[in-house]
């Protein structure tokens, strides 16, 4: 418990950092438009790592402020973006990239989505192929006489109002 | 096999359930370092008192010593300071401050009023040097050995428990290690 | 007095919610009729008694009782009554007893609107809820008490974070909450029918309207936070991916899933085991979500404050009733009888198309959200997943899911006529293109990106019209008897097209928002002039002032366009008296064509100050389409099929009981 207090003043502490002031200050920007341009949308990959799920580039933390600096200095001086990416991870690790790499520890992350989506379509594929195989053909041929009533019934119900399967009180004051 | 795709869910939320558990406990604010076992990392800071000595990476080899990232802002670090000048006086361990993201002025005053227990002080304003070392708050604590290796690095203010418990023991370690 | 008034009465909620989670529950299982309406009265008293615990503690923050830590620590003597009374949910203790209180509401509403279910299934959805009510009831009591007193009292409180301190932050808890919470009656009912093993038409009928409305507030919700976002945190962003903010989504596309698979077990009787797993799953997201936001599991930037003993009591909840629920599931769900068959290529395939979109969109969030933690779990370091992973995945699969929206609807039942759906949509493709061609030439030299998304809101809001036009014969018919027939198209229709363009809106506007927006960030002058999306912005200076609780100082601009003095307005930053706490208010200028956004940072100490301006393009659209998806929510709910209190399942009889081939 100790621990967790001593967590929350060391947090608040560096929080406490966070002076007043908008992200992206003008006496931070490069002339160039193009390098200024870059700097944005890399530092928008670049997380703050005291302020949790904000982009250097969103955040008015003193610390984003100095990563936001280095990021410019990088790229006047010449480095890549990816250059600059690989300079930070060699520093904070994968943490302080908001689109982590694709690499065997975040395959899963990557492919995840996909695997669960493909499942899905077997799953679908699977639903309509016992379906076909367990009903007779006509089974979804068009609707039957049967069904055609049941919507037809809903639809009627629907559109004009048919009060004749409701409990009297329930459709008071509707039109007719 | 029917059956089975009923049982997944139940299955898959288990699991979730599992590593819903883990994550509580532990501590979702500390930031592992990437230097570990690593050579400290290349940096040259100029000395923050005018005529005391400056920090850069050929001064951690030879002996085992600890960095100690610290600003005069910084409660904990307040807190901390403390255990630092008993490691200083009693434990003959050379303590290198990293003096962060601080004012000059602002730091010596502190030095002056708490205690120096840093061997070396190396001065870094605008977060030059503590970008090397995967700076991210104050306090860290980083235990450094013979070679200049990167050994263990605590996250937070130092109290006697971890002192005694973790970063001690390691230090000796490292000492009868030739 | 009162403090101690609302604490017992929420110990007696919690031993009325004991008796209507058991007694109804043996009462539906031997046919005993006094122990089933016995849950109805159970289930108004809990919901009276928790409303008497909330009273009460709104009582204590509106009269600033310092004695009670909940009130001390989040609320303070200066604030203005309305945030007195928002701080009441302010905080964890206090919106656990909000989320209580809408939990015993629903049940309230059960036991009173529902009065003809059959018996043994009302009695059998009250107890599940009263399940539900008594975990929640035992995790305020035990962990997170808001009666807790303190002594001695402080002279004045610790106030309310400023942030919250905002008419829509005070309105988006409660209603973001009834929507969460409202997805329990699915579940409830999802529950009671796999006890019953029995799931029909009219079954779908009853969970339908509750589904309707949990989903228009969550809806409504999830658009307050972020139009709240958009205005006060000073960029102009409205959606972060925040973990808190998936916490949300998730159950919201997953509920999105459920209205629209509700809709096939009604009409066809098919789909029942998957559309009662999403109704389980619904609410099982909730309750995660709210485990995530207050654990401390994940870190935010809206978190409440962290315990951990609090953490392992929600993880033991989940598992009892997320785990309970599914091992039911796989029990019960295979003895459930297969409904109606139907092609592929029909209404009810199109709306399992929508269905396996939005689960596997719900899946990718819930895997971008937990990823960090399950590779730490098996020690792969941290990452972190933030806004370009979940616009990589996300955006992706809502492509398919908006080009068929337009298509959809216009397939018939059971078996549809693709190549006819899609002549019918002739006209929309054409003026799509129109649109499109139009976009282009508008926007030369910008990302195409927007280009392609105004192409999508184009098509489906025209896709939209095109389903209309074709009820109604438009065109086919005198103009008249069109109209006629528009008159009588039911509401539900009109609510989906609602809800549908709705969505165009939105698209449109976040593309606008994101991909089209043109920023300046300056330090200006007084009198100096900026151009910006059309406008001229003209700096005058800067005004200081005090509000009830804060000082403030504003930075006042001039708008003129063409030369024509538009308006005037300014941007706020306020410093409370409390915290010290600093905060933004931009000045905003909205038309339909865009908003003029702007914020001022710190002065330069010569007079200059720093401004960051933003013209965002069609950003409206977002808000008139969020707040056209709630209408439509609202207007499909006023449909008189959909009234909550729906037909009596004896009446419907003979349209469900028909037969059907079997599975």
């Amino acid at each position: 418990m100790t621990r967790h207090l001593l967590a929350a003043a060391f947090l608040t502490v560096v929080m406490g950092l966070t002076g007043p002031g908008l992200a992206v200050q003008p006496d931070e920007m490069l002339s160039d438009p193009a390098q200024e341009a870059r700097a944005r949308a890399l530092s928008a990959e670049i997380r703050c790592l005291v302020c949790q799920n904000q982009s250097i580039d969103d955040s008015d933390a003193s610390l984003a402020r100095d990563l936001r600096l280095l990021v410019r200095e990088q790229i006047t001086a010449g480095k890549t973006d990816q250059g600059i990416r690989d300079f930070l991870v060699e520093r904070y690790g994968a943490f302080v990239l908001l689109k982590p790499p694709v690499n065997a520890s975040t395959w899963l992350l990557w492919f995840g989505p996909l695997i669960v989506f493909i499942l899905g379509v077997i799953g679908l594929t699977m639903f309509f192929r016992n379906r076909a195989q367990s009903g007779a053909p006509a089974a979804t041929a068009r609707l039957n006489a049967d069904e055609q009533a049941r919507i037809a019934r809903l639809l009627d119900d629907m559109e004009h109002g048919s009060e004749s399967h409701e409990s009297g009180d329930h459709g008071k004051g509707d039109k007719p | 096999m029917k059956r089975l795709l009923f049982i997944a869910p139940l299955v898959l939320f288990l699991g979730i359930a599992g590593y819903l558990g883990f994550g509580l406990t532990r501590d979702s604010s500390i930031l592992p370092s990437t230097l570990i076992d690593k050579p400290a990392p290349t940096f040259d800071l100029e000395a923050l008192i005018p005529d005391g000595k400056g920090l850069k990476t050929d001064d951690l080899k030879g002996r085992v010593a600890l960095v100690n990232v610290f600003a005069s802002w910084c409660v904990p670090c307040r807190a901390e300071h403390p255990i630092w000048m008993r490691v200083a006086t009693q434990e003959k361990i050379p303590i290198y401050g990293l003096n962060w993201k601080d004012k000059r002025s602002d730091a010596i005053a502190w030095l002056e009023e708490l205690g120096d227990p840093y061997e070396r002080i190396g001065f870094d304003p605008d977060h030059k040097g503590g970008v090397e070392w995967g700076v991210y708050g104050a306090p860290e604590t980083y235990v450094i050995d013979r070679d200049g290796r990167v050994r263990f690095k605590y996250v937070g203010p130092v109290f006697s428990e971890t002192l005694n418990e973790t970063i001690l023991p390691l230090v000796r370690k490292l000492q009868e290690t030739p | 007095m009162i403090a101690e008034l609302g604490h017992f009465a929420l110990i007696l909620s919690l031993c009325v919610a004991v008796a209507q989670s058991t007694l109804p529950l043996a009462g539906a299982a031997r046919n005993h009729a006094g122990l089933m309406t016995l849950g109805s009265a159970a289930a108004i008293a809990q919901f009276f008694l928790v409303a008497i615990s909330f009273a009460a503690l709104t009582h204590a923050f509106v009269v600033s009782d310092f004695s009670l830590k909940v009130v001390a620590s989040n609320s303070h003597s200066l604030k203005p009554m309305i945030y007195k009374i928002s701080g009441v949910w302010g905080n964890h203790e206090g919106s656990m007893l909000l989320w209580v209180l809408i939990l015993a509401l629903f049940g309230g509403l059960i036991a009173g609107f529902g009065r003809n279910l059959p018996p043994p299934l009302r009695a059998r959805v009250l107890a599940v809820q009263a399940m539900i009510a008594v975990g929640f009831l035992l995790f305020l009591l035990l962990t997170s008490n808001p009666f807790e007193r303190l002594y001695p009292p402080p002279a004045n409180g610790n106030d309310l974070n400023p942030l919250l301190q905002d008419p829509g932050l005070a309105l988006h808890p409660p209603i973001l909450y009834v929507g969460y919470v409202g997805f329990s009656i699915a579940f409830s009912f999802a529950v009671a029918a796999l006890i019953e093993g029995r799931v029909d038409a009219a079954w779908a009928r009853w969970v339908r309207p509750w589904t309707l409305l949990a989903w228009s507030f969550l809806t409504g919700g999830i658009a307050l936070g972020s139009w709240w976002a958009y205005y006060e945190l000073g960029w102009g962003g409205f959606w972060y991916w925040d973990p808190v903010e998936n916490a949300s989504f998730m159950p919201w596309l997953v509920g999105t899933a459920l209205l629209h698979s509700a809709i096939v077990v009604e009409r066809r009787d098919a789909l029942k085991t998957w559309t009662i797993l999403l109704a389980i799953l619904t609410f099982s997201l909730s309750l995660i979500g709210t485990f995530l936001v207050r654990s401390g599991v994940l870190t935010s930037v809206h978190a409440f404050a962290v315990d951990p003993d609090r953490g392992v009591f929600i993880l033991l909840l989940l598992i009892i009733a997320i785990g309970g629920s599914l091992a039911l599931y796989a029990w019960r769900a295979p003895t459930l009888k297969g409904g109606g068959l139907f092609a592929p290529i029909s209404r009810e395939g199109a709306l399992l198309l929508n269905n396996l979109l939005l689960t596997t969109a719900a899946a990718t969030v819930f895997i971008g959200t937990l990823y960090p933690l399950l590779l730490e779990a098996v020690g792969g370091g941290k990452v972190s997943v933030g806004p370009p992973f979940f616009n990589a995945t996300f955006i992706p699969l809502m492509v398919p899911l908006v080009a068929a929206l337009a298509v959809g609807p216009l397939l018939a039942w059971k078996r549809g006529d693709i190549m006819g759906a899609l002549s019918r949509l002739k006209v929309a493709g054409a003026v799509t293109a129109v649109a499109l061609v139009l976009c282009a030439a508008l926007a030369w030299g910008r990302p195409i990106l927007g280009t392609i998304a105004m192409g999508f809101a184009v098509w489906l809001a025209a896709g939209v019209v095109t389903e209309i036009a074709e009820r109604i014969r438009l065109g086919r018919i005198p103009l008249r008897q069109s109209l006629a027939r528009a008159g009588g198209l039911p509401r539900s229709a009109w609510g989906m097209a609602l809800a549908h363009i709705g969505i165009a809106g939105i698209i449109a506007g976040a593309a606008g928002a994101t991909v089209w927006k043109e920023e300046i960030i300056h330090v200006m002058q007084p009198n100096e002039t900026m151009e910006i999306g059309g406008y001229t912005l003209t700096y005058d200076g800067v005004q200081d002032s005090r509000g009830p609780n804060y000082l403030t100082r504003k930075g006042l601009f001039s708008v003129s366009k063409d030369g024509e003095p538009v308006t005037k307005m300014y941007a706020e930053r306020r410093r409370y008296l409390v915290g010290g706490q600093q905060t933004t208010e931009a000045a905003i200028y909205s038309t339909l064509a865009g908003d003029l956004y702007a914020v001022v940072g710190d002065n330069d100490g010569q007079g200059g100050q720093t401004v960051n301006v933003y013209y965002k393009p069609l950003v409206p659209w977002m808000w008139i389409g969020s707040t056209l998806m709630v209408l439509g929510g609202f207007v499909s709910l006023s449909d008189r099929r959909l009234r909550i209190g729906a037909p009596s399942r004896k009446r419907r009889k003979p349209a469900a009981a028909q037969p059907v081939p079997a599975e």
